[in-house]
Parts: structure tokens; sequence; C-alpha cells
């Protein structure tokens, strides 16, 4: 059974069609990349997956559970989670607290146990702690554990942000271009990083790249959005040679020309 | 047939709230600021309408006419003094400033003057009952009324006709958009400014010949509950405002000749918290999501 | 523990004050006019407080503060003087009513965006005050006699509890989840953190305190009346928080502390007051909009960098 099942599902803003007809699926254990030119729908699956925007067509089927109208933190919590295109840190917390935070939904001590500070809270509070600092090992920032997460630089903000979804346990991790604006040198660490937290922690990961070589150096299977339809699916080899998906770039890159 | 009467009263009531309510609802629709001043802004032009009738002796129209233009240039000082800077600040800091804003403004004016009531004399437009339509109708607010008709006809006029109401529109539609298209961003905030607070004066001299009292502090409640009416009507919209205004108005004459006159400050407020529950963004607004 | 030795120095501190405190009021050193300086500061300490885990805290800009004032105020007048319960059970019961007035005020309104949550507080504070002017049973515009009970040890135990409760709310994992929906709301909805429930909760527990001070407040005074209950009272408290430092504990404390002393001054010269409040606060949100303290708390200043491991 798939682990995920995109049926149909769609939005429209006001008349506007985003997205229509957006089918996918998951299975366990993939990594798939989400690709597109500019404005095809990427961010907007992206929202619909994670019940950002409510669908106005089809189904969403995570892990044999409709997700559709589900409030956003209770997708995260059925296991589902993600990264933002533009970085969106707690800037004021430091390093250690931006990961805690994800892994509050995990705890269960309630708010008269820290009010009164019974041993709940201490042994929960305690656990959290574990858990983030060994989040943070693993993205090699335990070192910055208290420095604000404004003050880091930013190829590390972006790792902080992936560090943080991974906290929050989920089955499948949605990464909303992870490498935009890294080098060379950062990216190519960044995705030794992807493929082994993807091991590590036995995820589903589904990433929206710009970089092609990226993403046919490393997903085994890619979507391809455009206008906010799905234009083509399969593996990297049959999205290179496919006409449909040549024309949406070339398309572009020949309007991108006359801008 | 008295209700006619407490209608038309309604109404009178309704297009003060809404001329001060276009000045917030333009101002929120382009910099996204709820300013609190505004209210205060209108007490400014009933003082300077009131001192212009009793001091230089002039009419109504004379005395509108400079209200308007002294809180013009005294909306846009605000607005360059205080508001400019807080552009790219966060939300609550600019909220707080134009609350500080408003307090300075309210006790500025007790220092200068002192917290003393004035009283508009009573001839300064034509105040004996007209027959329409068989009904006695005061014609104080018919002049009102229409005074405040004119005025968002011209507002119409401006903001659909001129280059400068293009402008404006631009930039509430997207503010770096609009800079790139070579839109003086700055000069046409201040201008936004200097409509409202010309719309307050005037909302500010109709107010003292209606109801004769003025005194530093009027601004507040009428400040508010224009607010109200432009939340009511959609906040960013002027025929929202408009409508919102005149809704406002007529409910509290219904409140008050039903006998609930004590009530009558309350019913702007449960209006308001009715509004937000069942629909924030109003009865012309569009809804919006921020964007992720 | 980790954070027991700040807790154990705030505890040796709260006991120095109450102690050097009732010392001298009991000595006969204080004369009334101090001792109920220190008590109105106290109260006006947990409204700061109350309101900065709204505001500071959880990032919800609440300007009608003192409608929950109100609300502890007459509900624990109303307790003592028509049903003559015991002080301590008033002062319960006026908390847990303004709580459940924030509930009420909070769950509607809460999802709204800033700026709209600012308006309906204020128009729920308004409808208080309108409701009071025109209820009977509690006097009316006239005003409601009630009985002087406050006293420092009350009123400091109250402030104690309300500082432990809300700093212990804010270190831990639901006051840091307050604090990522100040932060940045979106992502603390995408990190699985339900934020209506923890902004309502914030509002709830803030209101409660609110609601506390409130009946220190009646019972300090001879008489209340709804006039005392104005925007310009959440005002005041508005500007304790926003002077502090949005999210400092320890600022809001300070500057609740400074500002009342400060208007205790100025008490023949109301205008001017309320000319330099006004000043200070537009030239503090233009020049340094993080206020006195910033996020951070006192003892931060105290704090060497520690070179490895925990503190």
């Amino acid at each position: 059974m798939a682990l995920l099942e995109v049926k149909n599902a769609g939005i429209q803003f006001g008349g506007l069609k985003a997205v229509s007809g957006f089918n996918m699926e998951l299975r366990q254990g993939e990594l798939v990349g989400l690709i597109g030119p500019n404005g095809a729908g990427k961010t907007t699956s992206f929202n619909l997956l994670t019940g950002v925007y409510v669908p106005t067509e089809g189904e969403i089927i995570f892990n044999g559970k409709r997700l559709n109208g589900l409030p956003p933190y209770k997708v995260t919590q059925s296991g589902i989670s993600r990264t933002f295109q533009n970085i969106r840190l707690f800037s004021e917390l430091s390093v250690l607290d931006n990961v805690k935070v994800a892994y509050h939904s995990l705890a269960k001590n309630s708010i008269l146990s820290s009010i009164f500070r019974l041993p709940s809270h201490f042994s929960e509070e305690k656990n959290m702690e574990n858990k983030a600092l060994e989040f943070l090992k693993i993205f090699n920032l335990d070192n910055l554990k208290d420095e604000k997460a404004k003050n880091l630089p930013y190829g590390q903000q972006r790792r902080l942000e992936i560090a943080r979804a991974l906290a929050a346990g989920p089955k499948l991790l949605l990464l909303d271009e992870p490498a935009a604006g890294m080098n060379p040198q950062e990216t190519h660490e960044l995705m030794e990083l992807i493929a082994f937290i993807r091991k590590q922690f036995d995820l589903t990961i589904l990433l929206i790249e710009h970089d092609m070589n990226l993403v046919m150096g490393i997903c085994e299977r890619i979507y391809v959005l455009d206008h906010g339809q799905l234009i083509a699916a399969g593996t990297p080899e049959e999205i290179r040679t496919n006409p449909k998906v040549i024309e949406a770039y070339l398309g572009e890159e020949v309007t991108s020309e006359h801008a | 047939m008295d209700w006619l009467q407490q209608l038309i009263n309604g109404i009178s009531l309704g297009s003060i709230y809404a001329l001060i309510a276009l000045g917030y609802t333009m101002v929120y629709g382009i910099i996204k600021l709820i300013n609190f001043a505004h209210g205060d802004v209108f007490m400014v032009g009933a003082f300077i309408g009131f001192y212009a009738i009793t001091g230089w002796g002039l009419g109504f129209f004379p005395a509108l006419i400079i209200s308007m233009a002294f809180c013009a240039v005294f909306g846009v000082l605000i607005e360059r003094i205080a508001y400019k800077r807080l552009r790219n600040a966060t939300r609550i800091a600019a909220l707080i400033t134009a609350i500080g804003m408003s307090l300075l403004i309210e006790y500025g004016m007790i220092f200068i003057r002192g917290a003393q009531p004035e009283a508009y004399p009573d001839d300064v437009v034509p105040n004996k009952a007209i027959s329409l339509f068989g009904v006695q109708i005061n014609s104080q607010s018919l002049f009102i009324l229409l005074t405040s008709i004119v005025l968002m006809i011209i507002l119409q006029f401006i903001v659909h006709r001129t280059k400068m109401g293009k402008a404006m529109r631009a930039v509430s539609l997207d503010m770096d958009a609009a800079r790139l298209m070579g839109i003086n961003v700055d000069k046409t905030i201040s201008f936004t400014f200097a409509i409202g607070s010309a719309l307050a004066g005037a909302a500010g001299v109709v107010f003292g010949v209606y109801y004769t009292k003025i005194e530093p502090l009027m601004g507040v409640i009428p400040g508010l509950k224009a607010f109200v009416a432009a939340v009511l009507g959609g906040i960013g919209s002027i025929p929202g405002a408009m409508v919102g205004g005149i809704i406002l108005g007529v409910v509290e004459a219904i409140v008050s000749a039903a006998g609930f006159s004590l009530w009558r400050d309350a019913a702007a407020f449960i209006i308001l918290i009715l509004i937000l529950i069942l629909k924030p963004s109003g009865i012309f607004g569009k809804n919006t999501k921020e964007k992720v | 523990m980790k954070k027991s030795k700040p807790f154990w120095a705030f505890v040796i501190l709260a006991a120095v004050v109450y102690g050097v405190v009732q010392f001298f009021t009991v000595s006969g050193l204080l004369n009334i006019y101090y001792s109920n300086l220190i008590i109105t500061i106290s109260i006006n300490i947990i409204l700061a407080v109350s309101l900065h885990l709204v505001i500071g805290i959880t990032g919800q800009f609440s300007i009608g503060h003192a409608g929950f004032l109100a609300v502890g105020a007459y509900i624990s007048a109303i307790a003592t003087m028509k049903f003559e319960l015991p002080f301590v059970l008033a002062i319960v019961i006026g908390g847990v009513v303004a709580a459940l007035a924030g509930l009420i005020v909070g769950i509607p309104t809460l999802r709204l965006r800033g700026d709209y949550l600012a308006i309906a507080t204020l128009g729920f504070a308004e409808i208080i005050r309108i409701m009071l002017f025109n209820i009977d049973y509690v006097g009316g515009a006239a005003g409601m006699q009630v009985t002087h009970f406050t006293t420092w040890t009350t009123t400091f135990v109250c402030l104690f509890i309300t500082i432990l409760v809300i700093s212990n709310f804010t270190n831990s994992r639901h006051g840091r989840a307050c604090i990522s929906i100040r932060e940045n709301e979106i992502a603390a909805d995408a990190m699985g953190i339900n934020t209506t429930f923890y902004k309502v909760a914030a509002f709830a527990i803030g209101s409660f305190f609110a609601g506390v001070a409130g009946a220190l407040y009646s019972h300090n005074f001879y008489i209340i009346q709804p006039g005392n209950f104005g925007f310009l009272k959440s005002f005041d408290i508005l500007i304790f928080v926003v002077l502090g430092g949005l999210g400092s504990l320890s600022g809001s404390v300070i500057s609740a502390i400074l500002l009342t002393i400060i208007s205790a001054f100025l008490q023949q010269y109301p205008e001017t007051r309320m000319i330099i409040y006004s000043l200070v606060l537009v030239i503090v949100m233009l020049y340094r909009p993080q206020g006195l303290l910033g996020t951070r708390e006192i003892t931060d200043l105290f704090k060497w960098k520690p070179a490895k491991g925990g503190h």
C-alpha cells in the first residue's frame, strides 16, 4: 500500500485553478522529486499536502487516513512535516529550542504539570533536550545549540530547519528547495545528509528543487508540474527525455529571454 | 411619523462615521496600519472649524474648507513624523506608536487649551423643520447628509478619475510593484493621509454643527466606532466604509429609539465582535490569506 | 536540577522583599501613603506580568486588559459584599471568572490576525465598562462600596504566585509553544503545535491573573467605579509591557515599578503624565522598538558565557 496517495487533488483561488488534477503515489522509503518551472504550483501542492490549504477537489490519503480539511498541526502530528522555501525559523529562540518546539507534540506532560513543576515536567523536558541534541549532532549544529537561530549563517539555517522538521517525528518529510542559495560544496554535503537521514530514520522524502542535476542525481522518481497540472511522472531517465517536460522548460527559457 | 426623523438622524450620524471611516480604511488599505490617531484628527478638525466660525466669523463652508486644509497638513505631519519610519517595523510597534500618537494629540490639546468643552453656535446652518412628503424633518440633518454625500462623490472622483487616485490604488495593491513601476510611494502615502485627514476634519465640523458640544476627548468614541464601521464594510474598501458607517448610524438610532440609549455605545462593539466572528473580511472585503 | 538555582534565588529575593516591607509596616516606619504605594506597585506588577504572557510571550496584541481587571474587581467585590464570602475565596472567584471571560473573548477572536484582535479586545473592554455603567446591582455609574481587605501579605502572596506560575509556564514546552507562535505562527503550526489552543490558553491564564489583580485592586479602595477601567487603564498596563521589553518578564516588572512611582509623583498633573507617557511610548517605538530589555531577562545581564556545557 502506498504511504501517500493523492487522487485528483486541486485548489481554486476565486476561480483561478492554482493546481488541479494532481495525482501522486509515494511508497514507503522513496525519495521523490517534484519539479516544474516557476509558478507551476509546486509550493501550492506542498501547502495542500500539509493542510495549509484545503483542497477544493480530490482526496489526500496518508497512511490510510484521509487528510482533507485537517489543520496543519494535525497533519504534522499524523506524520508529515516540512521545511519552507523562505526559511521560517523561530528567530529569537535558541537553536536547541527551535528543535525542542518540533518535539513538542510528542511530549505528554500537561500545562499544570509544568506550572507546578511535577516530576513529569522534568522527565519530559530532559527527554526533549536529549532528543533535540541528538538531532543537532546529526546536523553538526550541536556546538551552536545556545545561539539564537537568527544569528546562524544561511546554510546552517537551512539545515536547522531540516533538523527541526525531522524532530517532529515524520514518516514523510517534505523539503521545499532545501538547497536554494547554497554553493555547490554545501549542496553536495546537504544531499549526502538527506540520503543519510532517510536511511537512519526510515523516511520517505518528497523534495522540490530547482537544480536539475541535483534532482536527477538523487531522486528515484520525479513528478513534473506545469501550470498547476501534472505533465509527467517517472524515473529521471524518462523525465529527461519526455518531450512535454522539455517543452515546459524550454518554453520558460524562451519567455524569460523576452522578459 | 417619528421613525422617519429617527432614520434620517441615524443616516446623518452614520454619514459622519462614514467620513471618518474613509480615512481609516484608506490608510489601512495602503500601509496596513490602524491609525488610532485618526479620531483625534477629527477632534482637531472640529476645533479648527469652531475657531473659524466663532473667532473669524466665517460661515459654514469657509470654515469647513479651512478645517479640511488644516487637517490634511496635520495628517501628513503625523505620518511623516511618526509612521514613516515604521514601514518595516513589526505590526505591534506600529500599532503602539499609533496609540501613542492618539494620546499625545488628545492630551497635547488639553495642555494647550484646557479640557473644558466648547459649544458651536446653533445658527451656522439653517435649523428648522421642513415638511417632506407630509413628514417633519430637521433641515440640519438633511444639510449634513448632503455635505457628506458631496464629499464622498468628490472622493470617488479623486480615487477613480485622477492620476493620484490610480497611484493610491496601485500602492494599496502592491507597494513594491508600484515602486518598481515608477510610482512615488512616499508621496502617494502622504496624499492618502492628506485626503483621509481632510475628510476627518470635515466630519469634525459637521459633528460640531450637529451636536454642538465639542471637547478634546470627543474623538475617541466616534473614532473607534468609525473603525468598527470600516471593519463592518470591509477594511480597505471605500464603498465599504460608506455603507458600514451608514449601517452603524442607523443601528444606533434604532437602539436609542427603542429606549436603550444607554446601551447605544455597546451596540457598535457588539456589531464588531459579531462581524469578526462571522465574517472578518466585512461586507465588501476580500478574503486574504498570508502567503506561505 | 538545571533550573533550580535561579528558582531559589527568586525565592530568597521574594522572602527578603516581603520581610523588609513587612518589618517597616509593622514597626510603623512606613507611613500609610508609602505602604499603599507598595501595594499599588505589586498590583501593577501582576497586571504587567499577566499581559506580558499574552503580548510578550505569545505575541497576541491585546489592548483590553482593563476589561479583565474590571471583571475580577467587580466579581470579587460582589463575592465579599453581597455574598459575604471570605476575601481569599473572592480573589480566586475573581480570577476564575476573568479567565472565563478570557475564554469567551479569546476563542472567537484569537484566530484573527493581530490588529483585529487588538480592536476586538478593546471592544470587549468597552462593552464590559458600558455594562457596569448600566447594571444597578453593582451601583451603575456611582460605583460600588467595597470594604478594605487588601493587605500587604495577601498582595505579596498573589504577586509571588503570579510570577512563579507565569515563569514556570514560560520555561516549559508549553511556553516554548507560545513563543514559537509569536516568532512564526505558520511554522509553529507546521511543527505540530495547536496554535489556537496555546493562544487561548495564554490568554486565559493572563486574564486569570488580571482578575486576581482586580480583586486586590477593588478591595484596596473603598469604592470602585466603571470609569476606573477605561481604555486609559488598559493603556497603562500596555506601556509597562512595551517599555520593559516585549518578551521580558523582568523588564515588565521593572517598568511596572518605575512607572508606578513616576505616576505617583505626577498624580497632581494627569495631563502632563499622559503627554510624557505617550511621548515616551512613541519615541521608544521609533528608536528602540524592542523596549528596555528586549526579550532578555535581567538575570542574563549577570551571566557570563560559560565555556562549555550546561548552565
